[in-house]
């Protein structure tokens, strides 16, 4: 719900506001503020610090200390603070990235939150598949993908807060985890993670930073191109192919089903601008388990948000209704499993 | 007796265009995110439509097909729980022609009822 009652928006103005100023070392007045869309646990924020005549462009990610989150989300998503760091390595090491700025406090009163600047662009993909603005960028969007991930996965591991490291196995087991809490039977999710759990690709020696939600509705883009990768929840250590697997998920392609890359692109396209800037091999097979993995994944995630209305911890219709988009991910790893490699 | 004029489904269609037509344009002047939800419910509205259609008769084929399969009788709901038993153990796989028709015809009529434009 975007409907807030005007105490919680004077509540963020004010708490921005002595942050800010903090900050910034002055006395800090806050204009604009709105409340972005989407995100029922994960608020977003954007707003205006003015400053002996300066206008700083921002937003403010926060939890707000109750939220809807299972356990399991819990457990593989990372906090605000650590979110911030691993905001501050990768925008440190190049990666096309909001820049963090500062955190908030306990004083502060708002729960986990983090400040950034504010960068230009849209992440909604209905815009950026079709609108005349975007015709140029949507030339591009593939290829910088491709080395924007191999950036963020060059970050060095050294300069990041601890992340847990999660392999394939890993996921494998957690997705087995999450049918079995759900407690509906689902062959073919099962058929898909028998099949991925016999070809599990071994763990890389040093595992890389992952993002673990690299797709499109995650990054914003404009006239030319991609701006920033948002979202960082999810990041943690492991295989790098997972990014480019979950961004060539059919259900990030909206509509533009033969552009497998985020919609914009071959996947042959997504790898060559990969290996250009990374300097590594993409192995095919390699891609194309996480890819079938992503594919489960998100078929899971559908069942898990209907569950959450239904076990009554979000009461929201947005939550019930996409437990029927499981069904996509069927209809995409049937066909997945045919396209063996 | 049986019901007046209009089925189930037609009225179900008569709700889903009105608030597709006429109440979500004006949702999205005042509050787009309202707007929004709105064409995730006419899109419920449209799901549940064709589950009244074409639901029954697609339940009761993927049934007939898991007793042949499985070679047993039961539920829909214990004979998917078997099948899915043996997909998680690995005593059935991909390379086993009869169950991939089966998951084949079940995904195709369960994608016809939640979103048939899907490919």
């Amino acid at each position: 719900m975007t409907v807030h009652t005007p105490s919680e928006a004077d509540q963020v103005r004010s708490a921005l506001a002595a942050a800010a100023g903090r900050h910034f070392r002055g006395m800090a007045r806050i204009e604009n503020l709105v409340r972005q869309s989407g995100g029922a646990s994960r608020q977003t924020w954007s707003f205006d610090a003015l400053l002996e005549g300066e206008r700083h462009a921002l937003i403010l990610r926060r939890d707000p200390p109750t939220n809807g989150k299972t356990d399991r989300e819990r457990s593989v998503s990372i906090d605000r603070a650590t979110e911030f760091r691993v905001l501050q390595a990768a925008h440190r090491a190049g990666v096309r990235a909001p820049e963090p700025l500062f955190e908030l406090v306990s004083e502060d009163g708002l729960g986990e939150a983090y400040v950034m600047r504010r960068v230009g662009g849209t992440a909604i993909a209905r815009k950026l598949l079709r609108d005349p603005p975007y015709a140029a960028a949507r030339g591009r969007i593939a290829r910088q993908l491709g080395e924007i991930a191999a950036a963020i996965h060059a970050t060095d591991p050294s300069a990041l807060p601890p992340l847990a490291r999660r392999e394939a196995a890993d996921h494998v087991a957690g997705l087995r985890q999450s049918l079995d809490l759900l407690g509906t039977a689902q062959p073919v999710f099962e058929l898909a993670l028998t099949w991925l759990d016999r070809r599990k690709p071994a763990p890389l020696d040093r595992p890389l930073l992952v993002h673990g939600d690299y797709r499109t509705g995650n990054y914003l883009a404009d006239e030319s191109g991609v701006t920033a990768i948002l979202d960082w929840e999810l990041a943690h250590l492991g295989d790098p192919l997972e990014d480019l697997g979950w961004l060539c998920v059919k259900s990030w392609r909206f509509g533009a089903v033969d552009k497998p890359a985020a919609g914009f692109g071959s996947r042959q396209e997504l790898w060559d601008a990969y290996e250009r800037a990374s300097g590594r091999k993409v192995d095919p097979a390699r891609a194309h388990w996480w890819e079938v993995f992503g594919t489960v994944h998100w078929g899971v995630i559908c069942l898990n948000q209907a569950w959450k209305h239904l076990s009554g911890s979000i009461k929201s219709m947005e939550h019930a209704a996409i437990g029927r988009r499981a069904v996509e991910t069927e209809v995409d790893l049937l066909q997945l499993l045919k396209a063996e490699h | 007796m049986a019901q007046d004029l209009p089925t189930a489904s037609e009225l179900l269609t008569a709700i889903a265009d009105f608030l597709r037509e006429e109440a979500t344009p004006a949702l999205d002047r005042i509050e787009p995110r309202l707007g929004f939800q709105m064409r995730v419910a006419v899109n419920a509205l449209a799901i549940l439509e064709r589950e009244g259609r074409l639901g029954p008769a697609a339940d009761a084929r993927e049934h007939a097909r898991l007793v042949r399969l499985l070679g047993r009788g039961g539920t829909l709901e214990k004979l998917n729980r078997e099948l899915a038993r043996q997909l998680r153990t690995g005593e059935r796989d991909e390379s086993d022609a009869g169950l991939m028709a089966h998951l084949e015809a079940t995904v195709a009529d369960k994608i016809a009822i939640a979103n048939p434009k899907w490919r």
